[in-house]
Formats: structure tokens, sequence, C-alpha cells
């Protein structure tokens, strides 16, 4: 392998992200204003904010999938902007991601949309790839027989789970996912968010997680980031979130629904 | 950041019946080959001995590929009489290869032989054509239906969708219908003139081209581009409105995407094609009697009068008969393979191109029983 050797895992609590001043926009609309915030190694951080305030524009900001006008982005303490092309690859073999539908190549078979990356970037043999393939499906609770499906014959959880398969097939170190657990029943969003936690320990990876769901950032989330106003408004665990003066904050984590939650 | 990781390696001690296996290096996907080469090398260093005891704390990183080999490893020893246990382990690693090994050893699901892929392929095909068919002709039942319908209760039926295909089919594909038909117009008139030049009868190109281009090069030039501009387009609207449950919304709102999707379109098609055609035969003849007054040197009064002498209204009326017919073709064919489109990107891709490739092959057969039909009605 000619890939540059990865630096040395990070320390758990070292910023892996690590945002700055972020502004991005479209047109004339600015979307995010001044935005900063820390992932810190090894933490599974939800990430909250009122529908279309801009949660997944950040997370495709970082992804490099939407321009920013200005700010900095650092993941593994290496500044994005500058990083050659070679450092980028490098960097995106280092993260998978796991978009909201889903986003399997219809075209292929689940365990073939998991070798993807793993043809891309990895000299293994078929074999030892298709053995990878079907750990990586059990890993995420699917069935062996799986592997040779299309994704147009899976049911919403089954494909949420065969993303999270191919995001997590290099190994990655950080995990993007996108509204893991919309568009599933609550005993399943329960499941997927007990998997992410268990994956996360065995794997040791640092989880960014957009998400909607109350449940999963009480029972799978370290820490949560707050997003209203353009900014990051509010940070920390989910009882320093329910101190938290902010407007939006406060009905978001004392409105009905979250606190039946609580009490439940 | 370009030195070079540790690559993994064994090293094996004897220490009576036991064999020590240090492991080192990086386990890890990026040396992917290396640790199956190693994985294969292992068992054959090991000699007799009966017990083996995997050292991993040299290990330095760790991802499930070097834990599914190292579990694949234990295994495969295991099976050949080997008690194997893993030292040393960290914490960490020790997560790792536990969660790896709960799930088992997988076994790579066996392909089936080639011949009886091939035979299975076959029997589908032809399944497969037999249900084509048959749907073939219940959706064509369907469209008929459907127009009736249309027909008999106009108020239901959808104007504003029927105006915006014929503006999509009639107005924006005109221009470049009439520039081909006029390149080829050129191009029929230019060879016919080279050749009857030898006879002395270069006159006779008028014939020739008046006649071939309203009987047949219009109407099948402009069927072969609406195939491809207007058949692919309804194949990859319908298709990806069913492939994204639209359809399916459609059905159970009440609406019977028939009438909806279909019938405007087939009905924009077959008012659009003889007007089509017309300007194709009209370009077509312009083009002919540019070259024969260019290249051929007959003057344009001369083209004219000898054109009015030579074709008569049903060399006209031949070329227009066949459009409507040629429309109701390539719109069910198209909408046919829309509705086929299943789930992938793939299949959208497959069926828009079976669409255009049956829709061109058919209207060139629907041409050839025009032509017998004709000769045999003496037309």
């Amino acid at each position: 392998m000619d890939a540059p050797a990865p630096a040395p895992r990070l320390a758990p609590g070292d910023p892996i992200i690590r945002v700055r001043d972020l502004v991005v926009g479209f047109d004339e609309r600015v979307i995010l204003d001044g935005l900063s915030l820390d992932v810190k190694a090894g933490e599974i951080l939800g990430f909250v904010g009122g529908s279309g305030t801009g949660k997944s524009v950040l997370t495709r900001t970082i992804l490099g999938l939407v321009q920013k006008r200005s700010g900095s982005i650092e993941v593994f303490g290496q500044d994005l902007d500058k990083a050659s092309d070679a450092e980028r690859r490098a960097i995106e073999k280092r993260w998978g991601v796991m978009f909201q539908h889903g986003a399997l190549f219809s075209s292929l078979t689940v365990a073939q949309n998991i070798q993807v990356p793993m043809r891309e970037y990895l000299d293994l043999s078929p074999t030892l790839m298709d053995e990878l393939a079907a750990l990586k499906i059990e890993m995420v609770g699917l069935k062996p027989d799986a592997a040779s499906k299309a994704p147009s014959e899976l049911s919403g959880g089954m494909i949420k789970r065969a993303a999270l398969a191919r995001a997590l097939a290099l190994d990655p170190e950080i995990v993007f996912l996108d509204e893991p657990t919309s568009g599933l029943d609550p005993i399943g969003a329960a499941e997927f968010d007990d998997l992410i936690r268990t994956l996360q320990r065995t794997l040791g990876l640092t989880v960014f997680m957009v998400t909607h769901d109350l449940d999963s950032l009480a029972s799978a989330c370290d820490r949560i980031a707050a997003l209203a106003d353009k900014k990051v408004v509010a940070v920390g665990t989910m009882d320093e979130m329910v101190e938290c003066p902010n407007a939006w904050v406060q009905s978001y984590f004392k409105g009905e629904r979250a606190l039946a939650r609580m009490k439940g | 950041m370009t030195q070079t990781l540790p690559s993994p390696g064994f090293d094996i001690t004897r220490n009576g019946e036991v064999a020590i296996i240090a492991l080192s290096g990086e386990w890890t996907l990026d040396h992917g080959r290396r640790l199956e080469e190693v994985a294969r090398q292992l068992p054959e260093q090991l000699g007799d001995a009966r017990r083996a005891e995997l050292d991993i704390g040299g290990v330095g990183r760790l991802d499930t590929l070097g834990a599914h080999v190292i579990d694949r490893l234990s295994h495969d020893l295991g099976s050949d009489g080997v008690r194997v246990e893993v030292r040393s382990a960290s914490p960490l690693h020790r997560t790792l290869i536990d969660a790896v090994k709960r799930r088992g050893l997988q076994v790579a699901p066996q392909r089936k032989s080639r011949f009886v892929d091939l035979l299975s392929d076959i029997g589908r095909t032809i399944v497969n054509f037999g249900h084509d068919l048959v749907r073939g002709v219940s959706f064509i039942g369907e469209i008929v239906v459907a127009i009736g319908r249309a027909l008999f209760r106009s108020s239901r039926f959808r104007w504003a969708s029927l105006v915006n295909q014929l503006e999509l089919i009639a107005f924006r594909g005109a221009p470049i219908i009439i520039l081909i038909t006029f390149l080829v117009g050129c191009i029929v008139a230019q060879q016919g003139i080279v050749q009857l030049q030898r006879f002395g009868a270069t006159a006779f190109v008028v014939d020739l081209v008046g006649i071939i281009t309203l009987r047949e090069l219009s109407i099948l030039l402009c069927a072969i581009m609406i195939a491809g501009r207007s058949g692919s387009a309804f194949t990859a609207e319908i298709g990806s409105m069913k492939m994204r449950e639209e359809i399916d919304a459609l059905r159970v709102m009440g609406l019977n995407p028939v009438d909806v999707l279909v019938v405007p379109r087939i009905l924009a098609l077959i008012i659009a094609m003889p007007i089509l055609s017309f300007l194709a035969s009209m370009a077509g003849l312009f083009g002919a009697g540019l070259v024969a007054w260019l290249y051929g040197g007959i003057a344009p009064d001369t083209f004219l009068a000898r054109l009015q002498g030579v074709i008569t209204a049903k060399h006209f009326a031949a070329g227009l008969i066949k459009a409507p017919f040629m429309a109701l073709v390539i719109g069910a064919i198209a909408c046919i393979e829309g509705m086929n489109v299943q789930g992938s990107a793939e299949s959208l891709g497959r069926q828009v191109t079976a669409s255009v490739v049956k829709a061109i092959f058919m209207v060139i057969v629907v041409d050839g029983l025009f032509a017998m039909f004709f000769a045999a009605i003496r037309f």
C-alpha cells in the first residue's frame, strides 16, 4: 500500500473533528453562521435541531459535499482545506457515512455494496472479501441471506442496517449517521441504538449522529449538540441540555414528549 | 507521515509439546494480502505441535479483518486437532476478537454450476417473453378502454397534460425532425442525380425523391426520431414514478395511472405524429429541390411542375395513414416498459433501452406490413 501511514489514534477525549466559525450558505440564504463544534474521539455525539435548520448541511460540509464560505474544519487534526488529494483520500478511508435513506447502490447486492470501498482501497482476495462482507452483515444484525439481496428487496430497517454495514466496511474511526432511526418503529429504533452503542464499544468508533429521536439521544449518545439560530447553542449531556436556557432547546427537551419520556 | 507500518508477521518457538506463536505488526485491512499469507503459512510451520498459544501482545493495531483472521486461524487449527489459546490480548483487542468469534465462521454461499445457470436463464427468458406478450396485449386493451372513456367523459380528461405533451413532442421535436429529413432529402436527391445522370434521366430524380419521401422516408425518420426522443422520455418518466411508488400513490387515490399518465401521452403522440410527418415530408422535398437546383441543374419551377405531375394524393395519404399507427406502437411500448421498471436504477436504464430498441424494431415491422398491404390493394 502506498497510502501514507495514518496518524496515531487519538486518545479518548481529544477533538477528532474540530469545526471553527463555519459559514455555509446557498445564494442569499445563510444556513450556518459562525458555527463551532468539537467532536471528541471515542464518543457518540448526537446532533439535534429543528427541521430545515441545517443539521444535514453541517454533516455534508464536513464530508466535503457542500462548499463552505469561511471557517475551518479539522478532522484527525488535519485541516481539510490544506490537505492534498492523497491526504484527503487517506482521511476519507478513515470515516464511514450512513446516509438517511441508505444510498445503497441499487444495482448491486448488499454484499457487493459493502465490498465497493474494499475493492476500491484494499488488496484482498475475493474469498476474504466475501467473508468480511458476511462478517459485517452479521455485525449489524442482518441475516446471512441478506448478502445476496438487492436493496429494493429490503425493508426500511434492513436498508439502514445494510447502509451501516457499508459505512463500516473499511473499519473507519469516525462514523457519520444521518437520522439513523428515522422511519423505524420504536422497537427497531431502540435495537438500532443498542447496535450503534455496541459497535462503538467493540470497534472503538467515534460516532457523529444527526437525529430527531429523543430516545436515541438519551440512550445512545454521550453528548448532545443542539443547533438553533444557525449556531450550536448548547453542547453537553442530556441533563445539561435540560438545564439550558435557550428557548428552542427548552421546547425540545422539555416538551410533552420529552417529559413523558423522562417519566417513563 | 510516510513511514511504512510494520506488516504482520509471526514467530514460532517450541516449548516441548507447546508451540508459542508470537504475532506482530499491524493486523489491519491495509495488510490484507499479507494477512492471508500469514494465515496460510502459519499452520504449515507448526509441525507436530498439539497445543498452540497465540500471543497477540505484540500486535499493534487490530481491526475486524485482523480479528477475523485470528479467529479463523484458531478455528482452522482447532479442526486439525491443535488446541489453541489466545494470550496477552489487550482489553480492546479482546473485545474485538470476542465480537467476531461470537458470530462463528462464515461460509460463503456456493455458486451453482454454470450449465444450470445457463439453462435457468434460458427458461426464465422464455417465460418472461410469454409474460411480456400477455401483459402487452392486456395493456393495449387497457389503453383502448381508457381512450374510449376519455372520449365519452371528456370532462374528466386531462387537457392540460395533453397540451403539455403536445408541446414536448410536436413543438420541441419539430426542429430536429425537420433538420434531419431536410438533410436526408438532400442526400437522396444527390445520390439519385449521380446515378440517373448516367442514363441521361436526371429529371426522374423528382419522381424518386417525391415518392420515397412522402411514402416512406418522412414517416420512418419521424417515427425513429420520436421513439428515441419521446419514447425514451415516457419510459424514464413513468419508470421513475414507478420506482418511487408515485404510481401506487395515484392508485390509492382512486386515480387510474393509465388515465392520468398513459392516455394523454399516447393521444398526444397520435395527434403529433401526422403533423410531424407532414413537416418532415415538406422539409425532405425542400432539401431535395434545393439539391436538384444547385447540383442537378433542375430549376425550382421545373421541379415543382414535375412533382405536381408525379405525386398524387394517394402517395401523400399512404405516408400519413401510417402515422397514428406508428404513434400507438411507440407510445404503448414506451408506457409498458415504464410500468415494468423495478426498484433499481439499473432496471430503469434497461427498460429505457428496451423501450427504444423495441419501438424502432416494431416501427419498421409495421412499416413493412403497410408496404405489403398497400401493394396488395394497389394503393
